[in-house]
């Protein structure tokens, strides 16, 4: 028998999509029932109370979870979320039910072995209550008491060598897409860099020291399919330099028909026989691609490697060779200003191991944030605050003009002293002397 | 329930603590194909729907199947997918940016019998545990927040729209027969930890009442300055204020017409809460993008200012992400995504053939970028 009726919830039962209601109550009965004889660390009815106190938020239509709360582990300022709900007497099972940030493996990829043992721990510690993944890219545990924080952090790191991630005023969990490991379109190792960098930024991850949080996300080519670009403070994008690699026999066969394009992405309505004119060359966005006789020609130089001519005909065009990332900076939801997107730093960067050269750029771009941030300051706040020429002052980096959509309409040109030959100080009466008042 | 403790020493917080590791690094999960492969893959295609196939310079082949979850995931729910795992795959599974769990193999002959298992298991309620599907123009998973289940400042609940959406959006979800791949996001507040704002439809949600002045506490529970420097329309200045007992309290006034109920005065300050039946509800957001392919990435636009919260199932929320849905798959170019489509049409022509309405609310005044949003020249349509 359910602790609470919950005749709201249960109308998300029915339906074809998988149904947290349903998942939430079969955990509760196995709690209830506990086969495995777990000596459960807080209390057993957990998740029938965070049935109930949801339940009643759909009657209410607010939430019942209180505001923060400052709980953590030691030498820690993030990882952990306090969360105590605002009906303890009623649901005392989730009284206190706060939330661990863990910090999830590259790609995503796990054995069925590691994830057991995270099951295992979060059942005896916790709620057994997960999100598989948070937002921006954490395996989150939900709901647990406050003494069993410091015992899930020394059972973590002592049994399953794995750490917390982020949460606060300090650098979030870094989150990449699943990369080389299995696509073809990947420019660089992302698993790789946002591993190293994860390592390497350590206490600025688990200590917050920054005006607000700041995300680093790693996308391996411009499809973008961790969004680094809308979400992340440094966006770190694939891309090449030199020429699309052309299969010209393949190409052929897409034009015969023998080859679904987009890798058979339509296959649930007739488009008709695929026609390479309309469907790529035409909708190239540099018109950069013609044939001649039965050879597809690209004017690579003109190419702005949008990708949809690779997506379009994977077999037969491939990303070139002379491979890096492209960096952009500043992207945020819309708290405080309205969102921004990440805008063009750096167009083009080798990937390789140290690192060193995005390292500088990224220790340059922290020096300058945290002076001159702002609290709750986010990098693209900053950036608008003080201009992109302060951003290029303080990375040392060149303007180009590959990082602007297009150069200013208004002349309101900040000249520096510096750059006007004779500098600002002149004498009024040498300049009088020539100029009557 | 006595308590087991794992070691640690609270006296002694520092005694073979173990800190800064990190996360398990990637390469210790990855399954045998991946391993040897990695950085060498050729191509892909997608054979069915939920089903993908990479091709290595080795001749080796990788079968993903994918198939949908909610994100709030039980371990009851996470030890099937690991049975599953280690029937069909060796004890190797991932999950995708957008919620989704993919199972590998790499035989094309085990990939029925996988799809078969993953497709029969349901839940008690009757829901798929694991339906395949979610590849190529098909809508796949939601991507979203917490809400109700875990958040302090929401406008809506998260999983509850989401199951809601998926369950009316679920043909899509299995099939390839859209122009292109359609993104719908949910976030249950303006802070967007979903950072919704680059979808091609986004869900959000939004309160519409000023946050409430619990002025007994206000002082005790807040910075007043932070509070006041949090807004940033500058609707906040310091008050004293008269308790019912005659005493005097330093609080806060709202000034209520230049709220913009972003509650970020809340985040900084509990005693301001702008929670509300009535006043929360959804917006609807459509023609965003990440990706650069063909068109640079575009921000979501608001297409419908308001939808109250309708739980448990949201019918006016998920009948008018139908509807645009519905809009596009009939009326976009092959390769055309919803943005693009509606930019090509016009946004006139775009609420006309979803038929929504245009009020003054989707009009922007907020700030520089308003200006830039009205039209300057003669080109519309009628």
């Amino acid at each position: 028998m359910a602790k609470h009726k919950t005749p709201l919830l249960d109308q998300l039962e029915s339906g074809p999509w998988p149904s947290f209601v349903s998942d939430l109550k079969q955990q509760a009965e196995v709690r209830a029932k506990n086969e495995a004889k777990v000596e459960f660390q807080i209390p057993e009815d957990v998740v029938e109370d965070l049935l109930g106190v949801l339940e009643l938020s759909y009657k209410h239509g607010r939430t019942h979870w209180k505001h923060g709360g400052i709980v953590g582990v030691f030498g820690y300022g993030g990882g952990v979320i306090g969360r105590y709900c605002d009906q303890p007497q009623q649901f005392s099972g989730v009284a206190h039910f706060h939330t661990l940030r863990v910090n999830q493996p590259g790609g995503k990829f796990y054995t069925t072995e590691y994830l057991r043992q995270l099951c295992d721990l979060w059942d005896f510690r916790g709620s057994g209550v997960t999100n598989m993944h948070g937002s921006t890219g954490d395996i989150i545990f939900l709901g647990t008491t406050t003494p069993q924080l410091e015992e899930i952090f020394y059972e973590m790191t002592h049994k399953l060598n794995q750490d917390l991630g982020g949460s606060g005023s300090n650098l979030r969990t870094p989150s990449d897409c699943i990369g080389q490991a299995r696509c073809e379109y990947a420019c660089y190792d992302t698993q790789a860099l946002c591993y190293h960098l994860t390592q390497e930024y350590q206490d600025e991850l688990h200590r917050p020291a920054f005006p607000y949080k700041f995300k680093f996300k790693f996308d391996g080519c411009p499809n973008c399919c961790v969004a680094s670009i809308a979400r992340a403070d440094m966006s770190y994008i694939g891309t090449w330099r030199d020429d699309i690699r052309i299969d010209q026999e393949a190409v052929q066969a897409y034009i015969g028909g023998e080859i679904a394009p987009n890798a058979n992405d339509h296959s649930g309505r007739d488009w008709g026989p695929f026609d390479i004119q309309k469907e790529v060359i035409d909708l190239c966005p540099t018109e950069c691609m013609w044939m001649e006789g039965k050879k597809l020609m690209i004017e690579n130089k003109e190419c702005n490697r949008c990708m949809h001519c690779i997506n379009v005909m994977p077999r037969a065009l491939r990303i070139g060779e002379d491979r890096g990332l492209s960096i952009l900076v500043g992207a945020k939801a819309p708290i405080l200003d309205g969102a921004q997107m990440s805008s063009m730093l750096v167009p083009f960067i080798k990937a390789e191991e140290p690192y060193d050269e995005i390292k500088e750029i990224i220790e340059n771009i922290w020096d300058w944030w945290m002076e001159e941030g702002k609290n709750r300051e986010r990098l693209g706040e900053l950036m608008k605050r003080q201009g992109f020429q302060k951003l290029l002052e303080v990375t040392g980096i060149d303007p180009d003009p590959r990082m602007v959509q297009e150069p200013r309409s208004n002349p309101y040109i900040f000249w520096k002293e510096d750059e006007v030959p004779g500098g600002f100080q002149r004498d009024i009466n040498e300049f009088r002397k020539y100029h009557q008042r | 329930m006595a308590f087991v403790s794992s070691g640690y020493n609270p006296d002694k917080p520092m005694e073979d603590r173990i800190t800064d590791i990190g996360p398990r690094k990637y390469d210790d999960f990855y399954p045998p194909v991946i391993a040897k492969n990695k950085g060498k893959w050729v191509y892909h295609e997608v054979p069915k729907p939920g089903v993908l196939m990479h091709m290595a310079e080795s001749g080796d082949k990788v079968f993903t199947v994918r198939c949908g979850g909610a994100r709030l995931m039980s371990t009851t729910h996470i030890r099937e997918i690991c049975e599953i795992a280690d029937k069909h795959c060796g004890g190797y599974v991932r999950f995708t940016t957008r919620n989704n769990i993919e199972f590998m193999v790499d035989d094309e002959k085990k990939v029925d019998p996988l799809v078969k298992d993953l497709e029969s298991r349901k839940f008690k309620g009757g829901s798929y545990k694991f339906p395949v599907g979610g590849t190529g123009t098909s809508i796949t998973n939601i991507v979203h927040t917490q809400g109700w289940i875990h958040c302090h400042t929401p406008a809506t609940d998260a999983s509850g729209p989401v199951k809601a959406t998926m369950d009316v959006l679920f043909d899509y979800f299995k099939d390839h027969k859209l122009p292109a791949k359609l993104r719908v996001s949910l976030a249950c507040c303006l802070n967007m930890c979903g950072a919704v704002h680059c979808s091609d439809i986004a869900i959000l949600g939004y309160h519409r009442k000023p946050p409430m002045l619990d002025h007994e506490y206000l002082d005790k529970m807040c910075e007043v300055p932070l509070a006041i420097a949090a807004c940033p329309t500058a609707a906040i200045k310091p008050a004293k204020v008269e308790l019912k007992d005659g005493s005097k309290v330093n609080s806060v006034a709202v000034n209520e017409p230049r709220c913009m109920f972003c509650g970020n005065c809340y985040t900084m300050c509990p005693s301001m809460p702008l929670a509300d039946t009535e006043g929360d509800g959804i917006v609807i957001m459509a023609g965003g993008k990440v990706s650069n392919r063909i068109s640079a990435p575009k921000f979501s636009k608001v297409v419908v200012a308001f939808i109250p919260n309708e739980a448990p199932r949201w019918p006016k929320t998920t009948e008018t992400i139908k509807k645009i849905v519905e809009a596009y798959e009939k009326s976009a170019n092959k390769y055309e995504r919803l943005g693009e489509w509606a930019e090509r049409i016009g946004w006139e022509r775009f609420f006309e053939k979803c038929e929504l309405e245009f009020t003054h609310h989707l009009i922007d005044d907020f700030r520089d970028p308003a200006y830039f949003t009205w039209r300057q020249t003669t080109h519309f349509k009628f």
